[in-house]
C-alpha cells in the first residue's frame, strides 16, 4: 500500500525516476558486463592504440589498444559492488547500533556514541587509506574501509529517529502489550525510521562510488586486472598530454552515477516525507 | 450487584517522589485504595494531581527519575509488583493488566494493520503465531462492535476514525483477557456521542468479563456513567473516597464539593456564570504546609493552614480528608457522649 503511494510519487519526480532507471540500468549491466561486453576488455591490440570513438570501438582505446567501452562496463561492476557493500555494511552494522543506544540511552549510548565520534573525528578518506593499506590493497578491502566510514553516519541517523519514535505512544502501547525492548525495537522502531534511513543508504551510494573511484585512483582500490573507473582515471592522468580524450568516458561514467544517486535520493526523501504531499 | 469480595488489586501507601535540583517532587503522596474483582473504580482529579503516575506505577511504566518509598505497596493478586523483576512484570503487562490511553490517533502504530497489532499480545504472552492469533483477533472485534471484522482486519489505522480506533486499543487491551484494565482518560480525545458509544463498549465488556475497571478522568459524566466507586486526587493525595451515589449526592470534602458545582448544568436554577474554584493547583515544588488544598478552600482555617488532616472514615465505604470532618466527628461523639 504505502510503497505505491510511494513509487507513484516517486514517478513525479521526473529527475529521480529517470536516475531510478539508470541506476537499475547500471546493476543490470554490471550483473551481466562479462557476457554483454564486445571485446575482452584486458585484451590488448597494440596496433590499435589510442584510438578515437568510431563503429566498432564505441569509445576508442587506450594506451594498450583495450576497448574503452568494454572496460567503461567492466568498471561498473567494481562501482555497483562498492556501492552496495558500502551501504550494506552500516546497514546491518550502524543501524541497529543506533537503534540499540537511541532506545535504550544511559550508559550503552555514551558508549556507542564515543566510538562513533572517534571514527568521524578521522578524514574520511586518510580512515579509507589506513584500513586499506592494514587489510591488504584490493577492492574488497577498499568497499570494507568505505562501509566502515558510512558506519558512524548511520549510526547517528538511527539514533536521532529512535530518540523522536520511542517517546510515540505506540510504542508505549507495545510496551503495556508486555513486549521487551527487542520486540519493539524489530516491529515498532526499525518500520518507522526506516524512510530516512534508505534516503541515507541512497546517498552514501553514491559517495561510495566516488570513493571507490578515488580509492582505485590513488591505486589503494580495484587492482588490475580488474577494471575500474578510478584505476582508468588513474591511467588517463598518466596520458593526459597525449590523449585527453581516454578520461572522458570514466569521468563521465562516475559523474553520471553520483549524479544519479543523488537525484535518486532526493527524489525518495520528498518521496517518504509525509508533509510533502501531492494531489 | 457486582462481587467486591476479593480485591484484585490493592495500592497500600505509595508513595513517589522525583529528586530534582529544586527538592522533592511527590507526584504521588501516601495514597491507598484497592479494586474489588469486577469493580469500577473511577480516578477523578485535575491534571497534575497524580492520576496517571499512580496507573503507570501500577503497570510498572514510570520514568526511571520517579522513585517509590519503601513502605510503598502494589499488590496485584498477593504479589508486590513494586518488587518484581522485569521479566516478571513483563508477562503481567498485556496478559493479566492491560491499559488503554487518552489518544488512540497515536496509539496504533501507523505502519501495520490493524489485525496485527491486536494481535501483538496474544502473539507475545502465547507464542503463537498471527495466523493462530487471527481467530482471537475477530472475536475481539466483533466483540467492541466493529462491523465486518474480516474485512477490516488488514486496514491501517489512518483508515479508522477515532472511534473505531479506540475500539482497537479496547480490543487489544482485552486480548490476554486481563483482569484488570486501566483506562486513563479514554474518551477525552473523542466526541461526546463516540464517547457514549466507548463507554457502552466498556459496560457491555465488563459485565460480560467481569473484568475489574480503573478509569481516569476529570470528567464527572463519565464518572457518574461507569463508575461503582469513586477516589478523589488533589496534588498527589487521595482527598475523598465513596460509591458513586453517595459522593455524588452528598460530597464531604470542600475540593468534590467544587468540582460538582463548577460542572454546567442543562436545567434548573442558571447562574450567569460557571461556578469555579478560586486560585490553581499549587506548585509541587511549594506545596502548602497543612492542607494542601488550604490555598483555595473558603472553608480554611488556621489549623488547615498549619496541619494536614488524615484521610478518615467517614461512613460506610466513605473515606475523606478535611478538618472540617473531623470536627464535626467530634462533636457528633461528644454530643452522643
Amino acid at each position: 500500500m504505502q510503497f505505491r503511494l510511494m513509487l507513484q510519487r516517486l514517478f513525479h519526480e521526473k529527475l529521480a525516476f529517470v536516475s531510478m532507471i539508470y541506476l537499475l540500468l547500471l546493476v543490470f549491466l554490471s550483473l551481466f558486463a562479462s557476457w554483454i561486453v564486445p571485446f575482452d576488455p584486458n585484451e590488448q591490440d597494440l596496433s590499435k592504440v589510442m584510438l578515437p570513438p568510431d563503429g566498432t570501438n564505441w569509445f576508442g582505446t587506450d594506451e594498450l589498444g583495450r576497448d574503452v567501452f568494454s572496460r567503461v562496463l567492466m568498471g561498473a561492476q567494481a562501482a555497483i559492488q562498492a556501492g552496495l557493500v558500502a551501504i550494506l555494511i552500516p546497514l546491518v552494522i550502524g543501524v541497529p547500533l543506533g537503534i540499540i543506544s537511541g532506545y535504550l540511552g544511559g550508559i550503552v549510548d555514551d558508549i556507542f556514541m564515543r566510538i562513533v565520534d572517534a571514527i568521524l573525528s578521522f578524514p574520511a578518506i586518510l580512515l579509507a587509506l589506513g584500513i586499506t593499506g592494514a587489510l591488504g590493497v584490493s577492492l574488497w578491502n577498499a568497499m570494507i574501509a568505505i562501509g566502515i566510514i558510512f558506519t558512524p553516519q548511520f549510526a547517528r541517523l538511527a539514533r536521532g529517529q529512535t530518540l523522536q519514535v520511542r517517546r510515540e505512544p505506540y510504542v508505549e502501547a507495545a510496551k503495556i502489550s508486555g513486549a521487551g525492548p527487542l520486540w519493539i525495537m524489530m516491529k515498532h522502531i526499525l518500520p518507522n525510521i526506516l524512510s530516512p534511513i534508505i534516503v541515507q543508504a541512497s546517498f552514501s551510494f553514491s559517495l561510495a562510488i566516488l570513493v571507490e573511484a578515488s580509492l582505485s585512483f590513488l591505486g589503494m582500490g580495484a587492482q588490475s586486472p580488474q577494471v575500474s573507473w578510478g584505476g582508468m582515471l588513474q591511467q588517463a592522468y598518466s596520458m593526459i598530454f597525449v590523449n585527453p580524450l581516454m578520461m572522458l568516458f570514466p569521468g563521465i561514467a562516475i559523474l553520471i552515477s553520483v549524479l544519479a544517486g543523488n537525484f535518486f535520493g532526493d527524489g525518495l526523501r520528498v518521496a517518504f516525507d509525509p508533509k510533502m504531499k501531492r494531489t | 450487584m457486582r462481587g467486591h469480595n476479593e480485591p484484585v488489586l490493592e495500592v497500600k501507601n505509595l508513595c513517589s517522589y522525583i529528586p530534582t535540583s529544586r527538592g522533592v517532587i511527590r507526584p504521588v503522596n501516601n495514597i491507598s485504595f484497592s479494586i474489588g474483582a469486577g469493580e469500577i473504580v473511577a480516578l477523578v482529579g485535575e491534571s497534575g494531581s497524580g492520576k496517571s503516575v499512580t496507573a503507570l506505577s501500577v503497570m510498572g511504566l514510570n520514568s526511571p527519575s520517579i522513585k517509590y518509598e519503601k513502605e510503598s505497596i502494589i499488590s496485584f493478586k498477593g504479589a508486590n509488583l513494586l518488587k518484581m523483576k522485569k521479566r516478571q512484570m513483563k508477562k503481567i503487562r498485556g496478559n493479566e493488566i492491560s491499559m488503554i490511553f487518552q489518544d488512540p490517533m497515536s496509539s496504533l502504530n501507523p505502519l501495520h494493520p490493524i489485525g496485527k497489532q491486536i494481535a501483538e499480545p496474544i502473539q507475545l504472552h502465547q507464542g503463537v503465531s498471527y495466523k493462530k492469533a487471527k481467530k482471537i483477533v475477530l472475536q475481539l472485534l466483533e466483540k467492541v462492535g466493529i462491523p465486518d471484522p474480516e474485512n477490516r482486519l488488514n486496514d491501517y489505522p489512518h483508515q479508522l476514525s477515532g472511534g473505531m480506533r479506540q475500539r482497537i486499543m479496547i480490543a487489544m487491551a482485552l486480548a490476554c483477557n486481563p483482569s484488570l484494565l486501566i483506562a486513563d482518560e479514554p474518551t477525552t480525545a473523542l466526541d461526546v456521542t463516540i464517547q457514549a458509544q466507548i463507554l457502552n463498549v466498556m459496560k457491555e465488556l465488563q459485565k460480560d468479563t467481569d473484568i475489574s475497571i480503573l478509569i481516569i478522568t476529570h470528567d464527572l459524566g463519565v464518572v457518574a456513567e461507569m463508575a461503582d466507586r469513586v477516589l478523589v486526587m488533589y496534588c498527589g493525595e487521595i482527598v475523598e473516597e465513596g460509591d458513586v451515589y453517595s459522593l455524588f449526592q452528598n460530597p464531604q470534602h470542600p475540593y468534590t464539593k467544587g468540582l460538582l458545582a463548577s460542572v454546567p448544568k442543562l436545567r434548573g436554577a442558571s447562574e450567569k456564570h460557571l461556578h469555579t474554584i478560586p486560585g490553581t493547583v499549587p506548585n509541587p515544588l511549594e506545596l502548602p504546609k497543612g492542607c494542601n488544598f488550604s490555598s483555595r478552600c473558603s472553608f480554611a482555617t488556621d489549623k488547615c493552614l498549619s496541619d494536614a488532616p488524615d484521610l478518615i472514615e467517614t461512613g460506610k465505604d466513605r473515606r475523606a480528608a478535611c478538618w472540617q470532618i473531623v470536627d464535626s466527628q467530634k462533636e457528633e461523639v461528644t454530643v452522643h457522649a
